[in-house]
């Protein structure tokens, strides 16, 4: 199992969200939050003054799928939440030790 | 008395009350969101202290029985003698407590413009000792210079609204201010950002509505001199607005909001006191410069490095300089500028803006230093950290 994080700008929320169940993802989290990449934020200008904001809005949506699923799940986000531009985010997989159901007691694939 | 002068003045002095609400709109919107009340109140308390100030001693200092050229006598003081018919009234139209009400609303305003300067920092008490002094003896004695009999309305300079009386002491005032207190905790080290722009533009748009009451009132009359420098106001301050965002667009890359918003502003502050003197034309032109010339102005602040917050010098002090200037340019009702073949009226009026600010900039400085001296001007720095909603009013703006 592996846990896949996605950042990615917040109007691609839907989109991804859409891509993810097409291919058979039944749940997962969504959080908003703010950071910067390698470019920094944006510069905001008030009365001739500049400011750097460096934290900008961002989305990031967590999933847990079993493995055979990662590759398909990266090429669609990626597909999806491209816009060429900087500041489209990032896809970040990680290795899962176990899962539980709460309702249930359920472990391992079956309680994704 | 005249009933329909009446009624446009007592409406002009409610228009003009509401100037000081919307001022403080337009500065809370422009500090943090843990300042928001306590720079309101600023603006919103003038209402109460200046007004009562003005009513006991203020009025009779400003337009009593003249001493000298210099200050009024205490003949009106306790509004002794202001009453419902036009017995000593200054304009002999009008009923005499109607010019005292309207006169109260500049008064109001008038300190409430200078708490942009110190913003974020400054102690309640201390400023509301400050307001009490400096109504006194810095906006009464102006007053009386300019409009109740003094030297420098005797002398022929021209300040139709208030661009001396408001604007410029406003403006020196809030110079002094920036320099006594120091700039905000973390001023050019981290970024200090509005935290409620459209707060700003609402207050904008209630002080352009409110300047109507405060320009084309100040003709003291319902007649076509009125309608004249509502005209020139409502021109300046469109013209501004553009010239404004124009110059930011070429100098920045973008037009802002504020930009449009501070740019009425400028244009407001520098046709107050020509208002009544300039055709249309005359006003646009004073308009789009003013947007260019404060838009420097502001600038310059970062340049010389003193933290007049929310740009009081930069707006109200050198908007108000070029239009006390611009009037001797461009006089063309009532009276000649420059443009219209009287050179000698631009040497009066360079003469009272010197006058202007050298005596409202000595004397504030020297207020600032004495209060500061009994109680302290600036509160501690935990305080200033948390916002002065909660450390001065054990309130906040927002429940989120």
């Amino acid at each position: 199992m592996k846990k896949i994080e996605i950042i990615t700008r917040p109007h691609k929320l839907d989109e991804v969200k859409d891509a993810l169940t097409k291919l058979g993802i039944k749940g997962l989290s969504v959080s908003e939050i703010k950071g910067f990449g390698r470019q920094r934020g944006h510069k905001e200008v008030y009365r001739g003054a500049e400011y750097q904001v460096d934290f900008v809005p961002k989305v990031r949506i967590e999933v847990v799928v079993e493995d055979d699923l990662v590759r398909g799940v990266l090429e669609e986000v990626q597909k999806v939440a491209r816009t060429g531009k900087v500041g489209d985010g990032k896809i970040f997989v990680s290795p899962i030790e176990e899962v539980v159901r709460i309702r249930t007691g359920e472990t391992g694939e079956s309680a994704i | 008395m005249n009933a329909a002068d009446n009624a446009f003045i007592l409406v002009s002095a409610a228009l003009v009350m509401f100037m000081t609400p919307g001022l403080a709109l337009f500065y809370a919107g422009l500090v943090r969101s843990k300042n928001v009340l306590g720079t309101i109140m600023q603006s919103f308390i003038m209402l109460g202290l200046v007004s009562v100030i003005w009513a006991v001693v203020g009025y009779s200092l400003a337009f009593g029985t003249d001493i000298g050229g210099v200050i009024g006598g205490l003949n009106f003081s306790f509004l002794n003698g202001v009453g419902m018919d036009v017995v000593n009234s200054p304009a002999s139209n009008l009923p005499h407590m109607t010019f005292m009400i309207f006169q109260c609303m500049f008064a109001v305003i008038t300190p409430a413009l200078i708490t942009g300067a110190f913003a974020e920092r400054m102690k309640f008490g201390a400023f509301m000792v400050f307001a009490i002094l400096w109504v006194i003896l810095v906006y009464c004695p102006m007053a009386h210079w300019v409009w109740g009999g003094g030297w420098m309305g005797e002398m022929g300079a021209l300040d139709f609204a208030g661009g001396a009386v408001v604007h410029m002491s406003s403006g020196a005032a809030a110079l002094a201010a920036a320099l006594c207190l120091g700039p905000r905790k973390g001023y050019g080290k981290e970024p200090i950002i509005p935290h409620n722009l459209p707060m700003t533009v609402t207050g904008a748009a209630i002080l352009w509505f409110g300047w109507f009451g405060f320009n084309a009132g100040s003709a003291l009359a319902a007649d076509g001199l009125a309608a004249s420098a509502f005209v020139a106001t409502h021109m300046a301050a469109a013209a501004a607005a553009l010239s404004w965002i124009v110059v930011e667009w070429m100098h920045h890359g973008k037009p802002t909001t504020l930009g449009a918003a501070s740019g009425v502003l400028a244009g407001l502050v520098a046709i107050t006191p020509a208002a009544g003197f300039v055709g249309p034309m005359s006003a646009i032109i004073i308009g789009l410069a003013a947007g260019v010339i404060c838009y420097l102005g502001v600038l310059l602040k970062s340049k010389l490095g003193y933290d007049d917050s929310l740009d009081v010098v930069g707006i109200h002090g050198i908007g108000g300089t070029w239009g006390a200037f611009a009037t001797g340019l461009f006089a063309s009702v009532g009276a000649e500028g420059l443009f219209f073949g009287n050179p000698a009226q631009l040497w009066i009026q360079v003469v009272s803006i010197v006058a202007t600010w050298l005596f409202c900039f000595i004397m504030s400085y020297a207020l600032f230093k004495i209060v500061d001296a009994i109680i302290g001007l600036r509160v501690d720095p935990e305080s200033e950290e948390s916002g002065l909603d909660v450390s001065e009013h054990s309130e906040t703006g927002y429940q989120l």
